[in-house]
């Protein structure tokens, strides 16, 4: 059901941790729908110089993960902003159907990590500007 | 690497002793038990001999046996099939049934009847005070499983069915799990129906039967030439029906041996994750569960990634995640013994089978924490403490 880079980055995940101090971070899904993913980022000259990642889920939870951090390293901060979770996916060669939904959240707490930066710093009027889709609060409408 | 198989609740291999038994059933005798020419008796007397053989493993006269495709087939025919004569009333299932028959359950209220799902308690077990008050005067049938599929407790069910009795309806019980694995007498227990499936007993998959009581009136769910005495058309599944009467003929056979080595290695291991892992909370009832069912909530980290990573290991387990199930939520067993939706996401469960060694325990207790321990570090929930 999972691709083989999707086994690969869930059981060799890349960028595992916490920057401490870190400059940005990010953190959705909750524990109740089985997914939680935190971002934390360092950031130098408008680029990402570091980046790790915590998450509690499942394989596509820990892949989505790991692969955005890879994606997002030495990046912009408006490179970062474009990654989208579909992004994400589609560089693990696909995830399965219902993976997509609750698994797949992976740059959306990278946008939350570098609103995060944003504020920090005082620049909070770029977010907008940067960030041009702000990730929602997670919800399960279906429920 | 080497393969262990820990998932006997989902399926079991075939017994090479019941194919062999079947082999002959496909391209030698192949007749249809209906035709009275000499292909036709054999298959029927093949018929016949494997519902005496899963008869006399429960307890029950021949006549009492329907075949079905299996063990949801036999569930919905016992819901389906008893309660459709009767104008919309109520009936009672488990809070922790499969969904067999919790879905057929669903369907029946869609239809008009009323249905109380009657909690459990922490170990799984029905709340007997619960059960007793639920029935009402049109109140036609309950339906409590003998043993549960996710956490393996084992239902006193001799006892909801002298209360289903006393109140004026009648028991099914899915026993899916059990028979085979543990002593099933239809006699003892006084249900007057009973699931059984095949492919759990190490028969083959695609075959499952009903046991009705001589007396229980139902009427058919699946229509056509009237096989089984009229309760459930279609030509007999030959070779299963002959494989799951061997299966059966062997479980019951050689339980006394493999009922007290599997409760062994279940209750090593089991005590063995407990000691080895911290925080992990051990499901069901302790003493009263399945010969190998070892059911657990690890805290922090979640089912289907344990999972995954037992499997890079060789070893092939299950969890009631809400990942691993393929929906939104995790397994409602779980969430019926009281916890939380975060405990039930890090659930696991190992099913022993008889083939399985005590090696292979010796070497999932040895993976097992250092798994734990790389997904727990892992975790943003996880605060060594």
């Amino acid at each position: 059901m999972y691709t083989d880079l999707v086994m690969d980055h869930f059981s060799n995940p890349r960028n595992v941790g916490e920057i401490e101090d870190a400059d940005g971070v990010g953190q959705i899904g909750n524990p109740v729908c089985g997914d939680v993913m935190r971002i934390s980022i360092d950031v130098e000259d408008d680029h990402i110089a570091d980046v790790k990642f915590k998450t509690f889920g499942c394989g596509a939870a820990v892949a989505t993960s790991s692969m955005v951090t890879e994606m997002v390293k030495g990046k912009t901060l408006e490179e970062a902003a474009d990654i989208s979770n579909k992004a994400v996916a589609e560089a693990l060669g696909g995830l399965p159907a219902n993976k997509m939904h609750c698994s797949n959240l992976a740059a959306d707490a990278l946008h939350l990590a570098i609103q995060d930066y944003l504020v920090k710093s005082g620049r909070e009027g770029e977010v907008e500007q940067i960030l041009k889709a702000l990730p929602k609060e997670h919800e399960h409408s279906s429920h | 690497m080497k393969s262990v198989y820990f998932d006997h609740a989902a399926t079991t291999p075939v017994d090479r002793r019941v194919l062999e038994r079947m082999l002959p059933f496909f391209c030698e005798v192949y007749g249809n038990p209906s035709e009275i020419h000499k292909q036709g008796r054999e298959a029927r007397a093949a018929v016949d001999a494997a519902r005496a053989q899963v008869a006399a493993a429960i307890g029950a006269g021949a006549k009492e046996i329907v075949f079905t495709a299996g063990g949801t087939e036999a569930d919905n025919l016992a819901l389906f099939g008893y309660l459709q004569r009767f104008e919309p009333g109520h009936f009672i299932i488990g809070a922790t049934e499969h969904p067999a028959v919790m879905e057929a359950a669903r369907a029946l209220n869609r239809l008009g009847w009323a249905v109380d799902f009657i909690p459990v308690d922490e170990f799984g077990t029905i709340d007997l005070d619960g059960y007793e008050k639920a029935f009402r005067d049109d109140t036609r049938l309950a339906s409590v499983m003998f043993a549960n599929n996710v956490v393996g407790t084992i239902q006193p069910v001799a006892e909801l069915a002298r209360i289903a009795h006393e109140k004026g309806a009648v028991f099914h019980t899915d026993a899916v799990q059990a028979v085979g694995s543990v002593p099933v007498d239809v006699q003892a227990l006084g249900v007057d129906m009973l699931t059984i499936s095949g492919h759990k007993l190490y028969g083959p998959k695609g075959i499952g039967a009903l046991y009705a009581k001589r007396g229980t009136r139902l009427t058919p769910i699946i229509h056509g030439g009237g096989h089984e005495r009229r309760l459930r058309s279609g030509t007999e599944n030959v070779p299963g029906i002959v494989g799951m009467g061997a299966a059966l003929e062997i479980a019951v056979a050689e339980m006394p041996e493999t009922k007290p080595r599997l409760e062994r290695m279940r209750d090593r291991m089991a005590a063995a994750v407990l000691d080895s892992v911290p925080d992990v909370k051990y499901l069901g009832h302790p003493t009263e569960r399945l010969p190998g069912n070892v059911s657990f909530t690890v805290r922090y980290i979640e089912g289907e990634s344990m999972l995954l990573q037992l499997d890079t290991h060789g070893y092939m387990v299950s969890s009631g995640s809400a990942c691993a199930s393929g929906s939104l939520e995790p397994s409602h067993v779980i969430l019926a013994l009281g916890l939380g939706a975060e405990e039930a996401h890090g659930s696991l469960r190992v099913s022993l089978g008889r083939e399985n060694t005590d090696e292979e325990i010796d070497g999932f207790v040895e993976v097992f924490p250092p798994i734990v321990e790389k997904l727990r570090q892992m975790s943003p929930l996880y605060v060594k403490g």
